[in-house]
């Protein structure tokens, strides 16, 4: 599986939970198009070994910023992007592995699993965390430039 | 109406459907403020959780509550709401106008067609089983299968109304048909079909929110919604559990 293709299905399935989730149409191109270029860059934390819950952070990141420059560039709440483009980082095979071992009483494997999902999920918490620092930083940043351009005007 | 209780009713109309649709509470509790000082009473004071929505003009004898009790993820509606109240705010609609259009978003019906929703499932299931075990000999079976178990989804939410019950049953008929497709020799790994079929149902809204609230400082909502994805995970997973259990 290449990663041209990785990409395209990223795209096709955050576009697939768009649907699901009932986003506006005029906004289920955008959030695709943030889902793919989170999935790269999880993908190239992936290829420098970074480990799964790096990735995730860094996708949450990135889903948490786009998301917001999206957000003000449609007119539109900042979620309808970056609920759909956060499917791809769900620990769902993980989550599938921690609900079958301790299905099957394999206890130390279902323990494993279920730290994992707990260090995914707390990577995406975080990297919203972070994101919203960022956010703020860049809309004061627009502000201060708005400003500028103002009193340069006067 | 008097044009408090016109104001008051607008506010709690427009905070109501947006809880009902999955907005974040940050987000209303923003959107009936603006309303509010729009409309001429900048010190009104909100309370939102997503069980009800209270709202009061300080010094008036203004107070009024909404209750909540069905709660659908449908975020069109939570953008139309917050496109209206920037006409408002932008002088381009009235109050009444404003009070009739939110009438009408709260009666429309989901704009993407149930067809729609099972492609949206079936994108959603097959290339994330792809992405996730790097194998594509499954991923018929995993389409067709994400498609019914949300289509079952679907239905059983449609006239049960009880959500948990209507994941645990989707659940359990997508693990018993991965079993089915396996036996009959038309996948190779139940345990990626299974996966894949499951990722429509994830609970990703109420997960997203519970974060969101949380770490803006709603300290009931945030968790609230925290016990509402981990109730849709766990009737999912119990579901696949049973499944696995029995074969």
């Amino acid at each position: 599986m290449g990663v041209l293709g990785q990409l395209i299905l990223a795209y096709a399935a955050v576009l697939g939970f768009g649907l699901i989730l009932n986003i506006p149409h005029q906004a289920l191109n955008l959030a695709g198009w943030i889902g793919t270029l989170t999935w790269g860059a999880y993908l190239l934390i992936q290829a420098a070994d970074g480990g799964v819950v790096l990735g995730s952070l860094v996708g949450s990141v990135g889903i948490g910023v786009l998301s917001s420059l999206a957000a003000r560039y449609k007119k539109m709440p900042a979620i309808i992007f970056n609920i759909p483009s956060l499917v791809s980082f769900v620990p769902g095979s993980q989550a599938y592995q921690m609900v079958r071992n301790f299905a099957l009483g394999q206890y130390r494997l279902a323990v494993e699993f279920t730290l994992q999902v707990i260090m995914i999920t707390g990577a995406i918490a975080l990297g919203f965390l972070l994101a919203e620092l960022l956010n703020r930083l860049i809309a004061f940043c627009w502000q201060q430039v708005l400003l500028a351009r103002q009193n340069h005007q006067d | 109406m008097t044009t408090d209780e016109l104001i008051i009713a607008t506010c709690l109309k427009a905070g109501r459907i947006m809880v009902e649709n999955g907005s974040e509470i940050s987000r209303v509790d923003d959107t009936m403020m603006r309303i509010a000082t729009n409309a001429g009473v900048p010190d009104a004071n909100t309370y939102v959780t997503i069980t009800g929505v209270m709202m009061s003009i300080q010094g008036r004898n203004a107070t009024q509550i909404a209750a909540i009790n069905k709660r659908t993820i449908d975020l069109e509606k939570v953008s139309q709401v917050n496109a209206l109240s920037r006409q408002f705010a932008a002088r381009q609609i009235d109050l009444p106008t404003l009070y009739r259009r939110l009438n009408l978003i709260d009666q429309a019906a989901h704009s993407f067609p149930l067809w729609l929703q099972l492609v949206g499932a079936a994108l959603v299931s097959g290339p994330l089983m792809i992405m996730f075990r790097d194998e594509t000999v499954n991923t018929w079976p995993t389409v067709v299968i994400g498609t019914l178990g949300y289509l079952v989804f679907y239905l059983l939410n449609r006239y049960l109304k009880i959500k948990f019950l209507s994941e645990l049953v989707a659940a359990l008929l997508i693990g018993l048909a991965a079993e089915w497709a396996y036996q009959v020799g038309w996948g190779t790994n139940i345990n990626d079909i299974i996966i894949g079929g499951l990722m429509p149902l994830v609970p990703g809204v109420p997960l997203t929110n519970a974060v969101r609230d949380t770490l803006a400082g709603n300290f009931i909502s945030g968790p609230a919604r925290g016990v509402e994805a981990m109730l849709s995970a766990a009737a999912l997973g119990f579901g696949i559990a049973v499944v696995i259990t029995l074969f």
